[in-house]
């Protein structure tokens, strides 16, 4: 794979988009990487938006973290990959939906994600280690290998995003509604557990299709920081989710571009763009 | 059991992995009740990206670790309120860090004279931990340090234990609640950098976050609480260490990791059972979440929203 990325780093950046692009686009690998790139960072931005105005990053990260020993698992079993980071997430989603029980004492909720974590961590490191691929086996699911995208995963990836997405637009609003006040939308109605459950899901899954790309330890960025910038770019909920869509796209985009040219690790690129901005609208709300 | 403490290594992770989880323990019973086990995650993540660092700049990569779990516990406790930080400013920042951890390993994997292969299992050893692997001043030096911090702790641990319950009434009868909030969490970047060593970066806030869970599922009273926090690691981590002993294909992270896993688990069930330690009679104060129900609760009942009648429960909300 670095190979192919040497190849494809003969050309240098020239400031002229069209070429560059032009470029990029001449090799599949590179056009597979936009397109999966592109379908994570949609549902990425949309699902972190809620998990963001849920305060639910502690459970995201870890939900996002279960992809790892799933990937290791189906390496070691010598089944598909996707079956694996999809069965992982879901199990954990199932668990911390079971741990959020409202009306628990104090902490338990994050004493209970914390050890989900480490647990899930530790099951990853004991399937590598069983598998004995080892050294090149824990840096790609961890860290990403996003040149490496088959056209079959991008189908993959764009039926499960157009799935979580339709969820998403089905439970948005009572969603949205018991997120910013759950006692009031439990007295209306609202099923404020059920949706709860439901979105962890829908977080699993947009977690597991974007570790695919970023790697299991990065995809929690993409999750987390287009959202926290776009929170505090508007107060309206409908812009500000635009906002995180968007801007989880550009940061994709700059990264897998930074990625091609630079020959830097491709999840660095994306958080560090994603970070810059979260930074930017930081400094640009207290200047304001 | 005489071959177990025959072999060197064995000493050495026995050694080291004793003091790491009795602070870890310690540490992790006032990380859950202070709402700072994310803060933890956070310290883990940073360890790895502070011990790649080093590597790839040619510095001591403990060292690497030490600064970078510290100077993160600082600045954590500096964004947030009163040493609180909000998850998403941690979340975004150590999300970001673990990125740059990823960009050191790269150029510590790429550099020429360096070989390869063993920079890769440098990385394996920094994110799962290779306690195994401990020289004899290494082991007693982890140790030594993890048991300094645990007994800083055991000393706070009253004014400490006041601010983490009930944070308003401590600093109105005079508890330095920002300096102990800081001076804590410090010491938990130490002890941060001490577990890494032992379980790895990555690994180690499950020795943090599963006996403390574990203790006050069983215990309401806070300083048996404490004990059982401690105790309950320093098993998990002898279980641990004695199951990959024995059984070579069982690594000793996942070992000690899936003890203190089962001991969390098996305290749900007996928790549930005899559901009398309910911490709330300590005055804890709930999650923030429940914080935030329960003042948009008063609000409501205040203003009084519009009533509708009963029986005429519309379907949608606004």
């Amino acid at each position: 794979m670095i190979a192919v990325m040497a190849s494809g780093a003969d050309s240098a950046w020239s400031w002229n988009l069209i070429d560059d692009f032009r470029d990029m686009w001449s090799y599949p690998f590179m056009v597979n990487a936009f397109r999966a790139g592109s379908i994570v960072a949609v549902v990425a931005g949309a699902v972190g938006w809620f998990m963001v105005l849920r305060k639910q990053t502690f459970a995201g990260h870890t939900l996002a973290i279960s992809a790892f020993p799933g990937a290791a698992a189906a390496t070691l079993l010598g089944i598909s990959a996707t079956i694996g980071y999809f069965a992982f997430a879901f199990a954990a989603a199932v668990v911390v939906a079971i741990a959020a029980k409202p009306g628990r004492r104090f902490n338990e909720e994050s004493a209970v994600v914390g050890t989900l974590q480490a647990f899930v961590l530790a099951c990853g490191f004991l399937f590598v280690y069983l598998y004995k691929g080892f050294l090149n086996s824990v840096t790609a699911p961890l860290f990403g290998s996003s040149f490496a995208i088959t056209n079959d995963q991008v189908v993959t990836l764009g039926a499960v995003a157009a799935a979580a997405l339709a969820v998403l637009v089905v439970i948005g609003r009572p969603l949205f509604f018991a997120s910013v006040d759950s006692d009031v939308a439990a007295a209306r109605g609202v099923r404020v557990r059920l949706h709860g459950a439901v979105f962890l899901v829908v977080l699993g899954a947009a977690a597991a299709e974007a570790s695919q790309i970023a790697g299991a330890l990065l995809v929690f960025s993409l999750l987390v920081m287009p959202a926290a910038t776009a929170q505090r770019v508007s107060t309206k909920p409908a812009v500000s989710l635009a906002v995180a869509v968007v801007f989880a796209l550009i940061a994709t985009w700059a990264g897998l571009v930074l990625a091609y040219y630079a020959l830097y690790p491709l999840g660095f690129c994306i958080s560090s763009f994603a970070f810059g901005g979260y930074l930017l609208a930081r400094a640009a709300r207290r200047a304001a | 059991m005489s071959d177990l403490f025959a072999q060197a290594f064995m000493q050495h992770a026995l050694l080291a992995g004793t003091g790491v989880a009795l602070a870890a323990g310690l540490a992790g019973y006032f990380l859950v009740l202070r709402a700072q086990i994310f803060t933890t995650d956070a310290l883990g993540h940073v360890a790895y990206t502070g011990a790649l660092g080093a590597l790839a700049f040619g510095f001591e990569p403990r060292l690497g670790l030490l600064v970078a779990t510290v100077l993160t516990a600082i600045g954590l406790a500096g964004i947030g309120h009163r040493a609180r930080p909000d998850d998403v400013a941690i979340g975004s920042t150590f999300g970001w860090l673990l990125a740059l951890g990823s960009f050191f390993l790269t150029l510590y994997t790429t550099r020429p004279p360096s070989n390869s292969a063993g920079n890769g299992v440098a990385n394996v050893s920094y994110l799962f931990g290779s306690i195994f692997g401990l020289s004899a001043g290494q082991a007693v030096l982890v140790a030594a340090v993890a048991a300094a911090a645990a007994a800083l702790i055991v000393i706070g641990a009253r004014p400490l234990l006041f601010a983490s319950l009930d944070e308003t009434v401590a600093a109105a009868r005079g508890v330095p609640v920002r300096t102990l909030g800081l001076g804590f969490l410090v010491l938990v970047g130490i002890i941060c950098a001490q577990a890494a060593q032992a379980v790895g970066a990555l690994l180690l806030l499950g020795l943090v976050a599963a006996p403390a869970g574990a203790a006050l599922r069983l215990t309401a009273r806070p300083y048996v609480g404490m004990a059982l926090a401690t105790l309950i690691a320093v098993l998990s981590m002898w279980t641990g260490l004695i199951v990959s002993f024995y059984t070579s294909s069982v690594p000793p992270s996942f070992a000690i990791l899936a003890a203190a896993t089962i001991a969390f688990v098996a305290s749900t069930a007996v928790g549930r059972r005899s559901d009398s330690g309910d911490i709330g009679r300590l005055g804890v104060r709930p999650i923030q979440g429940a914080t935030h129900v329960r003042r948009s609760g008063h609000r409501s009942a205040g203003t009084s929203p519009p009533r509708r009648r009963p029986g005429r429960t519309r379907p949608h909300f606004p």
